[in-house]
């Protein structure tokens, strides 16, 4: 079901080429939305998706290539501009002001007025006349902080309809919905269809792709893979696009030699913070042996990260579970007690959780084993300063002095700093969280040699990457998540992308032999 | 340090712009303009007797001691509206032990002193355990140490005149404590309450500086998770940042019994309000992780400067006021990070 030459056109792009600093995240991608049809945009996480939907909707307007909306070519300047064009992106944060109304969410930014005065009937009948085309049953006058995730997400598509919008982005919709709410989304998606709209759609979930995509596009690595019908495009080959790559010997990982058990966990739950539908991590039971690497794998919202930081008690008693680190009980409770038990963590964003960027590079080392520098209270500083020296050899920081903040280092040397402070702490578990996002190849390559270092002298690592090459090299054994539960356990000799994706994506393995 | 390679960006100017640039340089440089107003400005040589500046920082001290306590908290990126309230609720138990109980200073200062450390401690719990804002959890600090001072003193000024049973009032004698704190030193030269400033300004200094706690505090104001993950023990270290800057509001309220020689609990006033003026153009951020005491003690030197150069010049209240207001905008725009 190719489109006819009777659907029209609604927005084309051609060889868009974008740049962040000197890292090239899109190459010459082509992509286009007709209407009446849902454009599947496909991807592993950093295949360049979400900037290929900012540069569509303004938000990046420095680029190379040609975006054409309704048959002209346009540069957009602005996501103002976009939207007057009847762009519109249902975010995966949504974008409403939630001590406001439902309609005043909906004319936000453009409201009915008379003489500058909102007419506030007038906009609450004509809100309430639009969500009822739609068949969105939300009171108008409700404020949007009372409402369920899934009514404020079609309060966001309510107010991209207000605008007349016919190109509608959907990133990720479903990722906070439970099964009823996604029923109600899919029948409103297929009702815009049927009014001409052309929806773009990303989604990591394969059982969504198979519901409603017409088209599917696939990224990789910043370029376009290929586009197919979706009736032509089978799940396995989807998955082949998605992750065939070579995969060169550039991951040295050195045969380990495992030890004890380190770390056991049984039905270990996270419950999420601000009311989130369900639990982030639900039952996971594994384990850890010493020098062992144990890769998590999940696609975004899989709760891998979750599962780190509810160890390492950073969710305080909203995890639970029972947890034995070597061998003995060990009680949740919060990173310091996490920290004298010899545990560490790197987290996935080191800007904002893991340096004191405004301290120097100096005192983010020796953040995490203050009492080391200071045995009666007070700073050692010579002792302090030999400690960074020596750890900034063992790193290899290239820092002009260790005095400078640690805000002026390079992504590679912030996150070595990240990275290292732990190497105070002797710690007997690592949990690696991304630790080579951002980093340069160098520098990379020196992270990997750590990671060899330490497992050689008997350290416990469970890392998460989702840089598929880079976890089928470095771990020993993966454990991949989807929406919170194991959906499979891989050796090393089982382990292949299309394994590990077809598990994060929710498919069930039924067959595990190499 | 071994590890000297690469470029430094910023760190590879000239020394002397690199001296400019940095925020104690630019503090130096609004202090240093502020004397260049006074020597223009002299009052016929008055500027340059030193009992001009004797002066100067007898009245600025009470507003540094405040600023001291003020800077730790701003540090960990919070603020302490109460330092005005506990100051005058200090200064009313003080006048009340050493006046009318006759207490020993042994004894009424650390007394007056745990009160102040209370308040602020209270605070501090308020915001660390409660997630209450910093800015509403002394807010209310600051009305409930009011009322409590007004409560203590009867709603009276605490004076040597003492009510008897029958009336009548009895004038007791200035407490030896009040008059050693009110005194000079060095030959006249050097206000008490000035070196009491200067103690708390070192002691500060040396706790920011130099102590474990210290470093959590810079810690916890530049990325509080981040220092929350690196085992910091956070809520304690800003309760007891707030309880030290109810601490040395407790200092400054001692100061202020002293010299006005009674416990007025209306006193203290908006001196919140001057000491975080003085936190700022000494150049400490707002938003938390970065400053210093010594950065205060410029601050505090600007500001008593400052007021001092337009009394002695006869300029009136009024335009005092309007003249403190764009000055103290100036002195943050030039403490603006670049880049």
């Amino acid at each position: 079901m190719s489109p006819s030459p009777t659907v029209p056109l609604l927005a084309r792009m051609r060889g868009i080429t974008k740049c962040f600093a000197r890292v090239r995240v899109l190459d010459a991608v082509d992509f286009e939305v007709c209407g009446g049809e849902v454009h599947v945009l496909a991807g592993e996480n950093g295949a360049g998706k979400s900037t290929l939907i900012r540069i569509l909707s303004g938000v990046h307007t420095d680029h190379e290539g040609l975006v054409e909306i309704g048959g002209r070519p346009v540069r957009l300047r602005s996501p103002l501009h976009a939207a007057g064009l009847g762009v519109a992106v249902i975010h995966q944060e949504l974008s409403l002001v939630p001590s406001m109304t439902v309609a005043d969410n909906v004319f936000l930014g453009r409201p009915p007025v008379r003489a500058g005065f909102v007419r506030v009937a007038a906009q609450r009948a004509e809100a309430g006349r639009l969500l009822e085309r739609f068949g969105i049953d939300v009171d108008p006058g409700r404020l949007v902080e009372g409402l369920p995730i899934a009514a404020r997400q079609l309060v966001e598509i309510a107010k991209a309809l207000a605008r007349r919008a016919n190109i509608i982005v959907m990133d990720e919709p479903t990722s906070a919905l439970n099964a009823p709410e996604v029923e109600k989304l899919f029948a409103l998606i297929a009702d815009l269809k049927a009014r001409g709209c052309g929806i773009v759609y990303i989604t990591h979930k394969m059982e969504e792709i198979e519901r409603i995509a017409d088209r599917i596009t696939v990224l990789r690595d910043g370029r376009r893979v290929g586009s197919a019908p979706a009736a032509e495009l089978s799940p396995s080959e989807l998955i082949r696009w998605m992750v065939g790559r070579e995969m060169g010997q550039q991951f040295p990982r050195h045969a380990p030699r495992l030890g004890e058990e380190r770390l056991r966990i049984r039905d270990f739950t996270v419950i999420p913070g601000h009311g989130g539908p369900c639990p982030a991590v639900r039952n996971v039971s594994l384990s850890v042996r010493a020098g062992e690497i144990v890769g998590l794998a999940g696609l975004h919202g899989a709760g891998t990260s979750e599962l780190l930081l509810g160890l390492f008690g950073a969710h305080g008693r909203r995890a639970s579970g029972e947890v034995h680190l070597d061998r003995a009980p060990f009680e949740i409770g919060s990173p310091r007690q996490a920290i004298a038990r010899g545990m560490a963590l790197l987290t996935s964003d080191r800007k904002t959780t893991g340096l004191v960027l405004s301290l120097p590079v100096t005192a983010n080392l020796t953040l995490a084993d203050l009492r080391g520098v200071s045995p009666w209270g007070w700073l050692r500083r010579r002792q302090e300063r030999q400690a960074a020296g020596e750890l900034a050899a063992a790193l290899q920081l290239r820092a002009a002095s260790l005095d400078m903040e640690a805000a002026e280092l390079s992504g590679g040397n912030q996150q070595k700093v990240a990275l290292g402070k732990w190497m105070r702490t002797r710690p007997r578990l690592l949990l690696l969280d991304e630790p080579t996002r951002g980093v340069d190849v160098g520098a990379k390559r020196e992270i990997y040699q750590l990671l060899n270092e330490w497992t050689a002298g008997g350290i416990a690592i469970m890392l998460i990457t989702s840089e598929m090459p880079e976890l089928l090299a470095l771990a020993d054994r993966i454990v991949v998540l989807h929406r919170g539960r194991v959906t499979a356990e891989l050796t090393r000799q089982q382990a292949s992308a299309d394994r590990v994706l077809a598990a994060a994506m929710g498919t069930v393995q039924d067959d595990l032999d190499p | 340090m071994s590890t000297t390679t690469g470029n430094g960006g910023t760190h590879q100017h000239h020394p002397a712009s690199r001296w400019v640039g940095s925020p104690a340089g630019r503090a130096l440089i609004a202090l240093a303009l502020v004397l260049l107003l006074g020597v223009v400005f002299n009052a016929d040589g008055a500027f340059f007797r030193i009992g001009a500046h004797r002066d100067a920082l007898r009245q600025a001290s009470v507003f540094g001691i405040l600023a001291c306590g003020m800077t730790l908290v701003i540090i960990t990126a919070g603020i302490d509206l109460s330092v005005g309230s506990v100051l005058a609720l200090v200064a009313v138990c003080f006048s009340l032990m050493s006046i009318h109980w006759s207490w020993p200073a042994w004894l009424a200062i650390p007394a007056c002193l745990a009160v102040g450390a209370a308040c602020g401690a209270v605070s501090g719990g308020l915001t660390a355990w409660f997630r209450v804002q910093p800015f509403i959890a002394t807010l209310a600090m600051m009305v409930f140490a009011r009322g409590l001072a007004k409560t203590v003193s009867g709603g009276m000024k605490v004076s040597t005149a003492v009510q008897a049973a029958d009336g009548t009032y009895d004038y007791v004698a200035v407490p030896g404590i009040f008059r050693a704190i009110d005194s000079r030193v060095l030959g006249g030269n050097l206000s008490v309450v000035t070196v009491v400033f200067a103690i708390c300004a070192a002691a500060s200094w040396m706790v920011l500086a130099r102590h474990r706690w210290g470093r959590q505090v810079y810690a916890i104001g530049g990325n509080e998770e981040a220092a929350r993950l690196s085992g910091v023990p956070v809520r304690a270290a800003k309760i007891a940042a707030y309880a030290a800057s109810g601490l040395l509001a407790g200092v400054a309220g001692l100061c202020q019994a002293a010299q006005e020689q009674q416990g007025d609990p209306e006193a203290g006033v908006g001196y919140e309000l001057t000491a975080i003026a003085i936190v700022v153009i000494g150049g400490t951020n707002l938003m938390g992780g970065r400053g210093g005491i010594g950065l205060t003690l410029i601050g505090t030197l600007t500001i008593g400067y400052l007021e001092k150069i337009l009394s002695i010049n006869a300029v009136p209240e009024a335009n005092r006021l309007m003249l403190t207001g764009p000055i103290i905008i100036a002195a943050v725009l030039t403490q603006r990070r670049r880049g």
